[in-house]
Parts: C-alpha cells; sequence; structure tokens
C-alpha cells in the first residue's frame, strides 16, 4: 500500500517533469514561437536575474500589501455586516434586496466610479479590493450566525449570559467555519482585483509587472511574473488553511 | 400577501436612497462630475438604449463570456471524464493541474494580449482559463461518484471506451456537471466584464471606463445599473436552465 502510494508520487512528479521537458525540447526545435512560449529554462532564468536585481520583490510586497489590506478591511466589514443582518430581522427585510442587487454585480465593474471618485491612486485600488471582496465573507458569516443551533441560544438565555459575550463566545466560534470558507474566496477575489487594479491605475506592483513586460515582449519576464502570482495565490490559500486547521481545532475534538 | 409587504419595504431603502441623492443632486450637495444625478442617469441610460451602444455592448460581452464558456466546458469535461474514472491517473496528472490552477486567470490577460492583440480572441482565452476549472474539478468528482454497477455493465457488454463514455459515464454524471458549469457561467461573465474594462477595447466593461474616462459619470452610472440587470437576469436564467435540467435527468432512475 504504502510503495503504491510511493510510486503514484513519483509517477506524478515525472509526468510534472516530462511536461516541463516536452515544452523544453519543442522549444529549443523552434516549434514553439519563442515569444508567444518561451521555454521553462529562460522562464527561470529571467525568474532568477529579477529576484537577483530585487526588482521582483518590491513589487511583489506591494501587491501583498495592497492585496491584505483590501482583504482585511474586506472581512472585518463583511463579518460584522453579516452578522448584523443575520441577527436582526429589520435588516434583513431593509437591506437584503439592495444587496441582492449589488452581489452579482463584477466587482470589478467598479473599478471606473473608483476611479472617478479616487482618481488612479493606491486607495483607489484598496477600496476596489475591499468591495470586490467582501461578498463572500458577508454571505458566509450571515449564512454561519443565521443557523447557530437555536438550543445553544437557550441555554445561553438559561444562562444569563449578555448579547456580547454570546457573540463572543457562543455565535462566532459555530458561525466559524462558513466564515473561513467565505474568507478563503476572498482572499483569491482579492489578489485577482489587486493584479487588474494595478494594471488599470498604472501602480507599482506585480500586475503592472507583467503587464509592462507584455508592453516590451518580454516573454519570459511576463510568465516568470505569472509563476510568482500562482505560487502567492497558492501560499496565500495554505496559510488560510493552516489558520482555518488551527483555529478549529475543537472541531475534530468534538467529533 | 406577507412576501408582498416585506418585498415593498426591502424597495424601501433603494428608493430612500435614489431620492435622497437626486434631491443632494439638485440642491448642489453631492458633486455632479462624479455622482451625476438619477434623471441624468435614467435618461443617459434612454439614450443608449435608443442608439444601440449599450445592446451592442452587451451582445460583444456575451459573444466572448459564452465562447468561453463553451470551450472552457468542453477541456473540462475532457480532461476530467478520464481523470475522473482512473484514481491512478489523477494522483499522476493532478498534481501538476493543482500547480496549474492557483494561477489567477488576471495574470493570463497580457499573455493573452501577447498571443492574440485585442480583440474577441484574447478575451475568449482568459475566459477559457477561468472556466475550464469549475468544471474539471466538478468532472472528476462527478464520474468518480457514478455508480461502478453502470461501468460494469459497460464492461460487461464489451463496450469500446468511447462509446461506453459518451452513452454510459458522461449521461450518469451529466446532472452534476452542469452543477459546475453554472458557476462557471457565472465566471464567464465576470471575466468577461473584467477584461473589457482593464484591456480590451470592447463590450460593456469597455462602455464603462470610456465614459469614467470622458466625465460622462451619468452614461458610466447608467452603464453600472444596466450591467447589475443584466448580470441578475443572467443569474436567473441559469438557476432556471438548471432546474430543468436536474429535473430531467436527476429524475431518471437513480
Amino acid at each position: 500500500m504504502r510503495a503504491r502510494r510511493w510510486a503514484t508520487r513519483i509517477g506524478a512528479l515525472l509526468f510534472a517533469v516530462a511536461v516541463l521537458g516536452l515544452w523544453q525540447g519543442l522549444a529549443d526545435a523552434r516549434l514553439l514561437s519563442p515569444v508567444f512560449f518561451p521555454s521553462p529554462l529562460r522562464t527561470w532564468a529571467a525568474l532568477r536575474a529579477m529576484a537577483i536585481r530585487g526588482d521582483l520583490w518590491g513589487p511583489a510586497g506591494a501587491t501583498c500589501l495592497r492585496m491584505f489590506y483590501g482583504w482585511a478591511a474586506a472581512s472585518l466589514l463583511g463579518v460584522l455586516v453579516g452578522a448584523s443582518i443575520a441577527r436582526s430581522a429589520a435588516a434583513r427585510i431593509y437591506l437584503q434586496p439592495l444587496l441582492e442587487f449589488l452581489r452579482p454585480l463584477p466587482a470589478s465593474a467598479i473599478i471606473p466610479p473608483a476611479i472617478l471618485f479616487l482618481g488612479l491612486t493606491n486607495r483607489m485600488v484598496v477600496t476596489v479590493i475591499a468591495f470586490g471582496a467582501i461578498w463572500p465573507v458577508l454571505l458566509g458569516s450571515y449564512h454561519g450566525f443565521r443557523s447557530v443551533d437555536p438550543r445553544l441560544g437557550e441555554v445561553a438565555a438559561l444562562l444569563r449570559i449578555k448579547a456580547a459575550p454570546y457573540l463572543w463566545k457562543v455565535a462566532l466560534p459555530s458561525a466559524l467555519p462558513d466564515i473561513f470558507a467565505g474568507v478563503r474566496v476572498s482572499l483569491a477575489i482579492a489578489l485577482i482585483l489587486a493584479i487588474v487594479a494595478e494594471m488599470q491605475a498604472a501602480q507599482s506592483g506585480l500586475g503592472l509587472n507583467i503587464l509592462m513586460a507584455q508592453r516590451s515582449f518580454r516573454s519570459p519576464e511576463l510568465y516568470a511574473g505569472i509563476v510568482v502570482l500562482g505560487i502567492l495565490g497558492l501560499i496565500t490559500n495554505q496559510v488560510l488553511l493552516a489558520a482555518e486547521c488551527y483555529l478549529l481545532r475543537w472541531r475534530t475534538l468534538i467529533r | 400577501m406577507n412576501s408582498a409587504i416585506s418585498a415593498s419595504r426591502g424597495a424601501l431603502v433603494p428608493i430612500l436612497l435614489v431620492a435622497l441623492w437626486e434631491l443632494g443632486e439638485r440642491a448642489g450637495v453631492l458633486p455632479p462630475d462624479t455622482l451625476s444625478s438619477p434623471a441624468a442617469i435614467l435618461s443617459a441610460g434612454a439614450e443608449a438604449l435608443r442608439d444601440g451602444s449599450l445592446l451592442w455592448g452587451t451582445i460583444e460581452t456575451f459573444e466572448t463570456a459564452l465562447g468561453g464558456l463553451a470551450i472552457g466546458t468542453l477541456i473540462g469535461v475532457a480532461l476530467g471524464a478520464p481523470l475522473g474514472l482512473s484514481p491512478v491517473m489523477e494522483a499522476i496528472v493532478g498534481p501538476t493541474l493543482d500547480a496549474i490552477r492557483p494561477v489567477p486567470s488576471m495574470a493570463l490577460l497580457p499573455l493573452a494580449l501577447l498571443i492574440y492583440g485585442f480583440g474577441a480572441r484574447m478575451e475568449i482565452m482568459v475566459v477559457t482559463f477561468a472556466c475550464t476549472w469549475p468544471v474539471l474539478i466538478v468532472t472528476v468528482s462527478a464520474v468518480r461518484a457514478i455508480d461502478r454497477r453502470l461501468l460494469e455493465v459497460a464492461r460487461a457488454l464489451e463496450m469500446p471506451p468511447l462509446l461506453s463514455m459518451f452513452r454510459i459515464t458522461l449521461p450518469a454524471a451529466l446532472a452534476r456537471i452542469g452543477v459546475g458549469v453554472r458557476v462557471a457561467a457565472g465566471i464567464a461573465l465576470v471575466v468577461a466584464v473584467t477584461t473589457e474594462i482593464v484591456l480590451n477595447p470592447r463590450g460593456l466593461g469597455y462602455d464603462m471606463i470610456v465614459a469614467a474616462q470622458s466625465m460622462r459619470p451619468d452614461l458610466m452610472w447608467a452603464d453600472l445599473v444596466w450591467l447589475g440587470l443584466v448580470g441578475l437576469l443572467f443569474d436567473l436564467c441559469l438557476r432556471w436552465i438548471e432546474r430543468a435540467w436536474l429535473s430531467r435527468y436527476a429524475a431518471g432512475p437513480a
């Protein structure tokens, strides 16, 4: 059984290497256009050169920071609004139709109004990220707080637990799995919007980097930028998964 | 009766906001060069509807969204079905796909521009990339969940693999694949509009960004509202199709 698992793992590795090797071979044989599909080795060389020159870290940091600020604002607001809509029948009646209309709007659709209000600035980028990334958290938080077991509320009432400690100690932990699902989707959206808004507002970052690489036909650098963005997406998702595992470790204890 | 009351209450907040907006605009409190007034927005929208630019933009946007969705669905099912049938193959190919998947679709924008230049094709490429993943993932799990006995029947009948794929495997997984396609369809519209806003000079997204840059806030807001309405309608259509589809395929003997 164990040997088989290792065999498939090695097979998976071999497959990935084979794909890259095939690509490299086709590129070396000039069967692939070097402008559109630069070979993996050239991409790797460009990535190394960028890392050594230092013009990778600055933009990557700028993109990460923007993404983080926008995402953090969206998460905080999303949880608060979602929780209050879930807890108040009046808020549900008055606000839900408005939110239902806003939600399916493409997140990027607020870029033009944001440019009108804030200009091509860093603030505009962060605002766009926050607005676009808020919906999954808001919905997750809403569902989470709505589906708190009513018996928990009864017990809390019986024990005369006040509203604030009840929310913090009972409702929030119970809603946390749903919130986390939303927060993870939000982070992916935040990364996409960071790239998009950077391109639009010409704010230095990875998004602008790859656009500039394209404009000057430096395709290995373009591919290197795409690889870095992929890694960034992977890492941020893994970090959140780890946080989720840690914060929700009590769930496995119950089961 | 009850729902009618709550619906009218739900309309209260938007109506109040719009009324306040109009009043603020008339009183000169709100900036006319960014917010415009609801009346001006309405007339700009009516104008754009009359001269056909709104409809034309919508057609262009949906052309690429649906084109990319179709190609992405084909690729997703074609890749996903064999992976779902064979766990060994999935273990071998899966990690490579997992390594490509976290790449944000918008990171492909410059690449698509490099390959195809401006126009419908570059947009379709980006939409295709974004739509392939949800369909692929759902297809793998849908095919894996097919009743094993069905596949054994195919083997007992000595069906050739392609025939058994089209006659047995795919029909059995179709209902769940439809769910993945619905998710992908929502993504397709968003990606198409985003591509137009950022780079591609066509469709509704481009109309919006041009209106914003040429200081026509009234037209920009009209486009935004239109986009919201179209998006809502599209979502309703998808839900309706999914329900019709599911009732047809899920009703058969399980």
